[in-house]
């Protein structure tokens, strides 16, 4: 238990390890600490901001979504209007057509009647003056009466 | 063990002595018979030679493992340092980033000034005195008996025991309290804080009075730092290696001696690695009050 130089020799090395650990322990691994812990708060910094963007996302997506949804039932009310007209178009026409065949089916019955007409007083008349022919033959020539049928003919 | 031929008190008065290098006087005595017949350079041959050849001799033993252990610290510290990387950190560097994170958060709890030396310095005080205190718990004769194999007569293998290794850094932690002490309230705050407290008065009469009587309690507190830091240090460690060679010395009583001896030295062994430790982290955290004691005016 002598104090003796070895005291001199562990001040000494004890100052060289301090200055060792000073200058190539401690410095680097702290700065490493500090850059990791760094590095660890931006990560937390950049996480939580692609948190807000995705909510920020997420709320615009529901309001083009919302957008979307009230130009779709704008396209299915017009269209519906667009149909319904189509309907009415197509009604009216079809009555205009319809009326434009009955008139016409109309005038041709009425031409049909006037032919048989025409073709019922003819024959009639055949008929009346060979009633009146076979009634006459033996009184009447038929020569001489032709004016009379004739005229009695037009007169039907 | 103890040998067939050693007493116990011999037994144990050879577990206290360093390797001791220095000048021996001649004509020095070691159990009766003379050694030297003149002054030579040269190993101590016993703990009387040791003591002989006074201040201009070294021990060994001491420089030897404080050097190697140090060296082991550094070693270790330097690899986690050179491979260090901000991603997933490997074991030694977990290992390294613990007690670096340890030694930091003990250095922000205890001291506010800024200074970049603290730190480093507390970690360098608490890695190397705990290696130092641990090989308190190597069996004592272990390497003692495998250096005597290699023709080595002492051997002391804790650098802790020995007071100049304690003494050694509370001298050097010493220095710095003083120099920053100076550095931040320059020369005249350092005087002062010695002279003008704990009593004061507004006469400058009686404070000029009250000078030489604070400065020796100033100046006894100041140097009872070093003194009870390297006390402590070396008290515990002295004590436990005591302790150690006792309880070696039950072996060669008998087999129940023995049987009792062992479960003594692992109860002792156990406890110890709680003083080794907390030994080291009261060197660490006195030395980091001081310096803030040095940084700051009271």
């Amino acid at each position: 238990m002598n104090i003796n130089l070895t005291l001199i020799g562990q001040l000494l090395s004890f100052v060289v390890f301090v200055w060792f650990t000073m200058k190539y322990v401690w410095t680097p691994i702290m700065g490493a600490l500090e850059k990791r812990r760094k590095e660890i708060a931006d990560g937390l910094a950049a996480g939580e901001r692609g948190q807000h963007e995705q909510e920020l996302a997420k709320q615009r997506a529901k309001e083009v979504l919302k957008e979307a949804k009230i130009q779709a039932s704008d396209i299915l009310a017009q269209a519906q209007k667009r149909a319904s007209e189509i309907v009415d178009d197509a009604k009216g026409s079809a009555r205009e057509e319809g009326e434009r065949i009955l008139v016409a089916a109309r005038s041709e019955i009425e031409q049909e009647v006037n032919r048989a007409r025409e073709h019922l007083r003819e024959r009639v008349a055949v008929l009346a003056v060979s009633g009146a022919e076979k009634i006459l033959r033996r009184e009447i020539n038929a020569d001489a009466h032709q004016q009379i049928v004739d005229q009695l003919a037009k007169e039907i | 063990m103890a040998g067939d031929t050693l007493t116990s008190s011999g037994y144990i008065k050879h577990h206290l002595t360093n390797l001791t290098f220095g000048k021996l006087p001649g004509g020095t005595y070691c159990e009766g018979e003379q050694v030297v017949t003149q002054d030579t350079w040269t190993v101590a041959h016993c703990a009387d030679a040791a003591k002989e050849m006074g201040f201009n001799a070294i021990h060994l033993d001491t420089m030897f493992w404080s050097i190697v252990l140090g060296v082991i610290f550094l070693y270790l510290f330097k690899k986690a340092a050179d491979s260090v990387t901000t991603g997933v950190p490997g074991g030694l560097q977990n290992f390294a980033e613990w007690i670096v994170e340890f030694i930091d958060q003990s250095v922000r709890g205890s001291f506010s000034a800024r200074n970049d030396l603290v730190a480093p310095l507390s970690l360098t005080i608490f890695i190397w005195i705990f290696l130092m205190n641990l090989m308190d718990l190597v069996p004592v004769d272990f390497i003692p008996e495998i250096s005597k194999l290699l023709g080595i007569h002492f051997m002391k293998v804790v650098p802790s025991t020995d007071p100049n290794a304690t003494f050694g850094m509370a001298i050097g932690v010493f220095l710095l309290v003083l120099y920053y002490s100076i550095k931040i309230k320059g020369v005249g705050g350092f005087l002062g804080e010695l002279t003008l407290q704990p009593f004061s008065s507004k006469n400058l009469l009686v404070n000029v009075l009250f000078i030489p009587v604070n400065f020796v309690l100033e100046f006894v507190s100041l140097i009872a730092k070093p003194v009870s830091l390297a006390l402590r240090l070396f008290g515990n460690m002295y004590a436990g290696e005591m302790i150690f060679i006792l309880i070696a010395i039950m072996y060669s009583a008998g087999i129940g001696m023995g049987i009792f001896g062992g479960a003594l030295q692992l109860g002792w062994a156990i406890f110890h690695i709680l003083i080794i430790t907390l030994q080291a982290f009261i060197f660490m955290t006195l030395t980091i009050v001081y310096l803030d004691m040095a940084h700051h005016e009271h």
